[in-house]
C-alpha cells in the first residue's frame, strides 16, 4: 500500500523570529462573529481555542494579542511549502486550508527511510517556524486523521484502525453537523463509530460520511490530486554544500541534461517542454520553463536553450545562500522519428532554422518570433495572421499566397498600419473623387497621380463586421512617396449638415508603397 | 556528423546554388542585382557574408524597405529570410505587409519575423541568427540612431556574416551614418514613377506605380560610390534602369574620395 504522508500546519507557530509575551490569537469573521482561526501555545494554556469568539477569549485572557487573518497570504504559504516539498516527492496534493498531502511511494528510501524523512520535513519546518504535526499511512484520509493529535506517527498496512480507534471523531474531519451529530449519539470516539454497521451510519449520516471513515480506517483508498501533473521523465542533483556561482550551476545543469537525454533516448522520446527547477536552501523555489518547437534530443541544444533563457531573465536567477537541490524535468514529450540528416539539404536545414527560431524564443519569448499566414478575407489589415513560429513553422512553408498580377506595379503597400491614421483632406473636387492634397503626421502632401478608387466593402455577413464601405486610392505626392489612402464610407449613403458637406466621411492613410 | 563538417557541406550547396541562380555572375561571392551601371561598380554585384547598410530618412521608410527586400530577394531567392525589427518602428512606419511582399514578387513563405522590445534584443537577436548557415539573409530593422549599433557591434556581425555566409542588411530609418565596418552603404529616396510617354502608350492608370527608388552609394569598400535610379521589376525579381526615365538625378563622380581622407574623417565623426 502506498504511504501518503500528511502534514498539518495547524496552529501559529511559537515563532523563532517573532516571539511574544503575551498570548496571541488569529482572528476571522465567520458566520458574523469574530472567531479565533489560529493561536499559538500560550493561548492554549490560557484556555483559549479555535473557533472561540473574539469577545469571549478576551474575558478570559484580557491581555490578548489580536491578528486579523489573511488568508490570501495563509493560501500562499502552503503553496510555497508545497512548492519546497517537491524536493521530496513531485506528488503534493494540497489539503487547505493547513494541510497537505505527500506519496511517497518509492521516495522513503532515498532519505533514508520513513522515519528519517518524517524527521527530516517536521524538522526543517519547525526550524523555520511553523507548528507542525505530520504522520504517514497507508491512506491519505488516515494519515491527516492521525495528524490531527499528535505528530510522527507512523503506521503500517493493516493498524490503520487500531491506530486510529482511540481518537475523537472530530479527528475526522467531517462536517461541523456530522461531528456533532455523533457526539449526540454518544459515539465519541473513531472507536465507536467502527464499531456500529456501516448502513447504519450511512442512513444516518451520508455515504460521503461512511467513505471518509473507510478510508481513515484503511479500508478503501482515495488517490490523491497533485498540484503539478507529474512530468515525463526527471533527473536532478541534490548538493551537500549549496551550490551559488553561476559557472557551478550552469555546468550541473549541462550535467543533468546529458542524463536527461539518455533517459528519453532509451524510450525514443524527445522533449517539447522542459523545466528546470532551482530549490534554494532557505526554501524559496524557481521553476523556469522552456518550449521548443520541435522535440529536443540533444543535450548541448537544451544546455544552449537553458543558458539563453537564464540569460535574458527579468529578475536573475537569486542563489541567496546556494541552492541544494536542482532538478530537470521533461513535462511534455514527443516520439521521434529519426531523419537521414547526411545527404537531405532540407532536413537539415529545417533543423537548423527549428533551433535558431527556438533559441530566440527562449530568450525574448515564444510570441514575438512569428511565420504568417494567409487569412481568407478581403480586408486588408486582417488577410494576414502571425502566429508563433515555433509552432506553424511547417504550415507558413506550406501556405498558399494569393499570386500577384503579372506586369501590373503593387496594388497592396508594403508597409501597412495596424490601425489606419487619419489625415486631414481640405476639400474633394468630385465628390467621390481622390483629394488633391492632404495633411498627415503634420505635413502637407501634394496629389500628383492617383489611381482608384478599389472599394472594399466591410463584411457584412459576420457579426460586428459592419462597418463603412472604403474606397482607396493609390496616390503619389510630389516628392514620389507612394501612399495607399482611402475614405471611409460613401458620400451618397452619409447623412449631410447643414452645409451639404457629408458630416462623417474621414480620411485614412493604411499604407505607404515602396 | 561534426558541426564543422556540417557547415562546409552548407557552404559549398550554397555556393553551388549561387552558381545556378546568376551564372553570369563575375564573382561567386557577388550577386548582381540587375542595374547594370550599379553592378560595374560594385564589381560584379553586392557581396554576400557581407553586412550593408540601408539608411532613410523617417518619412523615406517603406521605400528603403523596399529597397531591402530587393536585396534581401536578390542575395537569397530561395533560403528563408529573418526580418528582426524593433517594436517602435512598426508604430512609426508601419508592419511589413505580406501582401505587399508577393506583390514585390517575394515570397512570405520564407520570411520569419522576430519582433524584438528594444535595440539591444534586436541587435542580439540578429547577431544570433547570422550564425545559423541555413538562412539566406538577415534584416535587421532599427529606428533611429541607436546606440548599440556602434564600430563593436557592427564589427560583430560582419565576421558573424563572414564565418555562416549569410548576408546581413541593416535598414536604418531616421539615423544618421556612424563609421562602422558595412561593405556598402546606401542612403535611398523614393523617385517618381516615371513620366508616361508616348513611346510606352501603357494605359494610364497602369503606367505608374512601380518601386523606383533614388539609390545613392555613399560607402563602397572595394570601388567607387555613385548615385542611381533604380526600378524593382516585381516580375523577373531584379533591379533595372527604369525604362522611361528622362536623366539622372546626379553625376556619378568618377573616383570616390581618396581613402586617407575618407577614413580621416570618419575618425572624427565617431
Amino acid at each position: 500500500m502506498p504511504p501518503p504522508l500528511s502534514l498539518t500546519l495547524p496552529r501559529k507557530g511559537g515563532g523563532n523570529d517573532i516571539a511574544f509575551d503575551a498570548p496571541s490569537v488569529v482572528v476571522a469573521k465567520q458566520h458574523n462573529a469574530i472567531l479565533i482561526y489560529a493561536l499559538d501555545d500560550l493561548a492554549v494554556r490560557a484556555g483559549l481555542s479555535i473557533g472561540l469568539p473574539l469577545a469571549n477569549a478576551r474575558a478570559i485572557c484580557p491581555e490578548l494579542t489580536v491578528f486579523d487573518a489573511d488568508e490570501v497570504a495563509d493560501r500562499k504559504t502552503l503553496e510555497d511549502i508545497a512548492d519546497w516539498c517537491d524536493r521530496f516527492t513531485p506528488l503534493v496534493a494540497l489539503d487547505p486550508p493547513h494541510g497537505l498531502y505527500l506519496d511517497i511511494t518509492g521516495c522513503a528510501h532515498l532519505f533514508g527511510g520513513e522515519r528519517a524523512l518524517l524527521q527530516i520535513v517536521s524538522g526543517a519546518l519547525s526550524r523555520r517556524g511553523f507548528a507542525v504535526s505530520a504522520a504517514i499511512a497507508s491512506t491519505a484520509i488516515c494519515a491527516r486523521t492521525l495528524t490531527r493529535h499528535g505528530s510522527g506517527k507512523i503506521i503500517a498496512d493493516g493498524e490503520e484502525a487500531a491506530a486510529v480507534a482511540p481518537l475523537p471523531v472530530s479527528a475526522l474531519g467531517a462536517d461541523d453537523a456530522i461531528t456533532a451529530g455523533l457526539r449526540r449519539a454518544g459515539l465519541k470516539t473513531i472507536g465507536d463509530v467502527a464499531s456500529r454497521g456501516r448502513h447504519e451510519i450511512s442512513a444516518r449520516f451520508g455515504a460521503g460520511f461512511t467513505t471518509l471513515l473507510e478510508q481513515a480506517l484503511g479500508q478503501g483508498d482515495a488517490p490523491i490530486s497533485p498540484r503539478k501533473p507529474l512530468p515525463d521523465y526527471i533527473v536532478e542533483k541534490r548538493f551537500p554544500d549549496p551550490v551559488t556561482t553561476d559557472t557551478v550551476i550552469a555546468m550541473n545543469l549541462s550535467a543533468l541534461a546529458g542524463m536527461l537525454v539518455t533517459a528519453m533516448d532509451k524510450q525514443g522520446k524527445g522533449a517539447r517542454r522542459l523545466e528546470a527547477s532551482f530549490f534554494r536552501t532557505d526554501g524559496a523555489v524557481r521553476t523556469i520553463p522552456v518550449d521548443t518547437g520541435r522535440p529536443v534530443t540533444r543535450a548541448d541544444m537544451i544546455d544552449r536553450l537553458f543558458r539563453e533563457r537564464l540569460d535574458a531573465l527579468n529578475d536573475p536567477l537569486d542563489p541567496g545562500f546556494g541552492f541544494d537541490l536542482i532538478r530537470l524535468s521533461a513535462s511534455r514529450t514527443e516520439i521521434v522519428v529519426q531523419q537521414q540528416r547526411d545527404l537531405d539539404a532540407n532536413v537539415h536545414d529545417n533543423d537548423e532554422l527549428a533551433a535558431l527560431i527556438d533559441r530566440i524564443a527562449a530568450r525574448i519569448g515564444g510570441k514575438r518570433i512569428v511565420v504568417h499566414l494567409p487569412e481568407d478575407t478581403h480586408i486588408p489589415e486582417s488577410a494576414v495572421l502571425a502566429v508563433p513560429a515555433q509552432h506553424h513553422l511547417a504550415a507558413a512553408a506550406q501556405a498558399a499566397w494569393p499570386e500577384r498580377i503579372e506586369s501590373e506595379p503593387p496594388l497592396r503597400p508594403l508597409r501597412l498600419f495596424d490601425k489606419p491614421e487619419p489625415i486631414k483632406v481640405p476639400f474633394a473636387t468630385v465628390p467621390d473623387g481622390p483629394p488633391h492634397q492632404f495633411t498627415w503626421r503634420r505635413v502637407t502632401h501634394a496629389v500628383v497621380r492617383v489611381e482608384g478608387p478599389e472599394r472594399i466593402a466591410m463584411e457584412w455577413w459576420k457579426q460586428n463586421g459592419d462597418g463603412p464601405t472604403r474606397d482607396y486610392f493609390r496616390i503619389e505626392d510630389e516628392a514620389g512617396l507612394r501612399f495607399w489612402i482611402f475614405r471611409d464610407g460613401l458620400y451618397e449613403s452619409e447623412p449631410a449638415d447643414e452645409e451639404g458637406e457629408p458630416a462623417s466621411v474621414r480620411w485614412f492613410v493604411h499604407g505607404l508603397f515602396a | 556528423m561534426s558541426s564543422a563538417r556540417t557547415s562546409t557541406l552548407a557552404n559549398l550547396r550554397g555556393r553551388i546554388e549561387r552558381i545556378e541562380t546568376h551564372g553570369d555572375a563575375h564573382d561567386l561571392n557577388k550577386v548582381a542585382l540587375g542595374h547594370a551601371a550599379a553592378d560595374a561598380v560594385l564589381h560584379g554585384g553586392l557581396a554576400v557574408a557581407a553586412v550593408h547598410e540601408v539608411f532613410a530618412e523617417g518619412h523615406q521608410s517603406a521605400t528603403a524597405t523596399g529597397f531591402i527586400a530587393g536585396l534581401a530577394g536578390r542575395v537569397s531567392p530561395r533560403r528563408p529570410l529573418v526580418w528582426v525589427r524593433q517594436d517602435f518602428s512598426e508604430i512609426e512606419s508601419g508592419a511589413l505587409s505580406m501582401s505587399g511582399l508577393c506583390e514585390l514578387g517575394l515570397d512570405p513563405r520564407l520570411l520569419v519575423t522576430v519582433r524584438a522590445p528594444d535595440t539591444d534584443a534586436a541587435l542580439r537577436t540578429a547577431a544570433d541568427a547570422l550564425a545559423c548557415d541555413a538562412l539566406g539573409a538577415v534584416v535587421l530593422e532599427v529606428w533611429g540612431q541607436a546606440r548599440q549599433l556602434d564600430l563593436v557591434a557592427s564589427r560583430k556581425l560582419t565576421l558573424a556574416a563572414a564565418a555562416s555566409g549569410v548576408t546581413a542588411l541593416l535598414l536604418r530609418m531616421a539615423a544618421e551614418p556612424r563609421p562602422s565596418t558595412a561593405e556598402t552603404r546606401w542612403i535611398v529616396r523614393a523617385a517618381h514613377s516615371p513620366p508616361s510617354t508616348p513611346s510606352m502608350p501603357a494605359a494610364p492608370w497602369s503606367a505608374w506605380g512601380a518601386p523606383v527608388f533614388d539609390a545613392q552609394l555613399i560607402r563602397n569598400r572595394h570601388g567607387p560610390v555613385g548615385r542611381w535610379i533604380m526600378e524593382w521589376k516585381c516580375d523577373e525579381c531584379l533591379f533595372s534602369e527604369p525604362a522611361a526615365y528622362p536623366q539622372p538625378v546626379a553625376a556619378t563622380p568618377a573616383r570616390r574620395p581618396h581613402q586617407a581622407q575618407a577614413f580621416g574623417y570618419q575618425r572624427r565623426a565617431g
